[in-house]
């Protein structure tokens, strides 16, 4: 087991299974397709992200750099909290890029008992060693055990 | 972050829970960047990212109205995105009835929401709401709190406005306080370059394949592209504010770049030089070679990658009026020589409804509608974004429209061959 510290951008504590992606998280391509049409797995929909098209991210422990892509990417994450259907916490590598701040801030702020713990800053080497499978627990200070 | 004493006020609810919701929001947003206060936003407009009432984005919606319920709206008026739908695109009535009963059936809704939060008027839906004729367009310097990526790219870069990518939602509520947190874009600091981006083609590359390849590279770091004023030259034209339009999308959708600098030819690149670029910058050279590689790494898939195009969508952003005008022109000559009258392929251009109104103006609109194609001011990406259009053979020249989607990218002179018949 392998300890990383990184910084709480929206707290909570979680287990979950790893799903990693090394390239940018296009949080709209990923997304939008499941959301609407109830895709109950919240099935991967980027075709440009071969690590993760296809592969369910709900209640997954989501280990990324950063999410890149159209300014709805924000909102989308936010609906996807609203409709508990997003990943169970959302780990980067790098420092968190604004859309992503803003959509778990906004799920934060605004949604009753929203649960997705984002953590960032992890550095490079989290991501180097993270597997898909591997059992992640993120701790309340910011402490991501992968195992 | 340190709050000035009306913007404590706000957080601390002393003008009602929705606005310190709202202020909450956006400190909590700022502290994520290490921001140490709020700006005053200092644009006209605002522009907004989200245009479409998907009946799955209800929550969008929900937030909203508890912000119109609490009697909070925004302090600026604004632009939003294209609409999603338009009866002049072809659909069948099967994708017809998914669009009206199934997926936008919050549509009426969500705009009288838009109506009463701010909007400009009726015809304020383009992603490209800096065109003249749209009249949300802002001032070298000014600070914005807009969203819709291709837009803020082309603020930043082309204007010199300063904005930071912000997520929808975000937009608006920093227009309804007046302030954003300041960090990133609009610093200084911020627009610096991490990149050179050194472009050594034979030829001019082509805006989308150029931008795709840069945006995959520098994720959201700010390049410093040299060697492309050869291409360009040194004025901001029509036609080269196009081509940058296009070129910042793609870098924007394919990868999360905010802003670029050219050099000696977007406004801060001609003032400071290469002074704007960090000392421990890296270096990304870009030659024939490696576009061929980058358009040749899209996946396709359609289910036969040899299916016949059913549709062809040009304007993922917006076009142009010039360019409008620069399609009809080379749609009739390759029309001709190929001995044809019209396309062969259902070719939609999408504009926004000013820029229409302006092209049905010229002696263009009815030449092009002679060719077969037709004009439409919606998203294409919205018409695209559901599980019929994926089974659809659709083309493109943008390269954010084939991100989102099962579209397949062309170059615009290969797009050009394809729907007027001739040979690629």
């Amino acid at each position: 087991m392998r300890k990383f510290q990184g910084r709480v951008i929206t707290p909570g504590e979680v287990s979950a299974e790893a799903v990693v992606t090394r390239e940018g998280f296009n949080t709209l391509a990923s997304l939008q397709m499941a959301l609407q049409f109830g895709d109950k797995e919240v099935k991967c929909g980027d075709q440009n992200n071969k690590e993760l098209h296809g592969k369910p991210l709900i209640n997954k422990a989501l280990c990324l750099p950063q999410t890149i892509g159209s300014t709805t990417g924000g909102l989308v994450l936010y609906c996807a909290c609203a409709m508990e259907k997003n990943p169970a916490c959302m780990l980067f590598a790098n420092h968190i890029d604004s859309l992503a701040a803003a959509g778990a801030v906004l799920a934060d702020v605004w949604v009753d008992n929203a649960s997705m713990p984002v953590v960032d800053s992890l550095g490079d080497e989290f991501l180097n060693y993270v597997k898909d499978g591997m059992k992640i627990t993120v701790k309340a200070n910011g402490v991501v055990e992968v195992e | 972050m340190v709050l000035t004493k009306e913007q404590s006020s706000i957080l601390n609810g002393e003008q009602g829970e929705a606005l310190a919701k709202v202020m909450k929001t956006l400190v909590m947003y700022g502290e994520a960047f290490e921001a140490e206060k709020l700006v005053p936003i200092t644009s006209k407009y605002n522009h907004l990212v989200t245009s479409f009432g998907l009946k799955v984005m209800s929550p969008v919606y929900d937030l909203m109205q508890q912000l119109l319920d609490a009697g909070v709206c925004s302090g600026q008026k604004f632009s939003v995105d294209p609409r999603p739908l338009d009866k002049n695109v072809p659909a069948n009535p099967l994708q017809r009835l998914v669009f009206n009963k199934f997926m936008y059936t919050k549509q009426g809704f969500y705009e009288e929401q838009l109506k009463k939060l701010g909007l400009m008027n009726e015809n304020a839906f383009s992603c490209t709401c800096y065109m003249d004729e749209m009249g949300n367009k802002p001032k070298k310097g000014e600070v914005l709190s807009w969203a819709e990526s291709s837009a803020v790219v082309y603020a930043n870069s082309v204007l010199g406005a300063r904005c930071n990518r912000n997520s929808g939602i975000i937009d608006i509520m920093g227009s309804i306080v007046g302030y954003v947190p300041y960090f990133g874009l609009l610093t200084d600091e911020g627009r610096r370059a991490d990149w050179v981006i050194k472009i050594k083609t034979t030829k001019k590359p082509e805006a989308q394949l150029l931008g795709s390849a840069i945006g995959m590279k520098v994720m959201e770091d700010v390049p410093y592209i040299i060697g492309l004023d050869k291409w360009l030259g040194n004025e901001l034209t029509p036609s080269t504010c196009a081509y940058l339009k296009d070129f910042g999308a793609a870098t924007a959708s394919n990868g999360a770049v905010g802003l670029y600098h050219i050099a000696s030819l977007t406004p801060e690149a001609v003032e400071l030089g290469e002074s704007l670029i960090n000392k421990d910058a890296k270096e990304y050279i870009i030659d024939d070679y490696e576009l061929e590689r980058v358009k040749n790494s899209y996946p396709v898939i359609w289910k036969n990658p040899n299916a016949k195009p059913k549709l062809c969508f040009v304007g993922c952003p917006h076009l142009s009026l010039e360019q409008l005008k620069e399609w009809t022109i080379r749609i009739e000559s390759e029309l001709e020589k190929n001995q044809r009258k019209r396309v062969v392929i259902p070719t939609v251009f999408t504009a926004a409804p000013s820029v229409l109104e302006a092209f049905e103006k010229t002696r263009y609109a009815k030449r092009l509608k002679d060719t077969g194609a037709i004009t439409s001011y919606i998203c294409p990406l919205m018409y695209m974004n559901n599980p019929l259009c994926k089974k659809m053979p659709v083309i493109t020249s943008s390269n954010k429209l084939r991100t989102y989607t099962s579209a397949r990218y062309y170059t615009d002179e290969e797009i050009l061959k394809a729907i007027t018949g001739g040979k690629n």
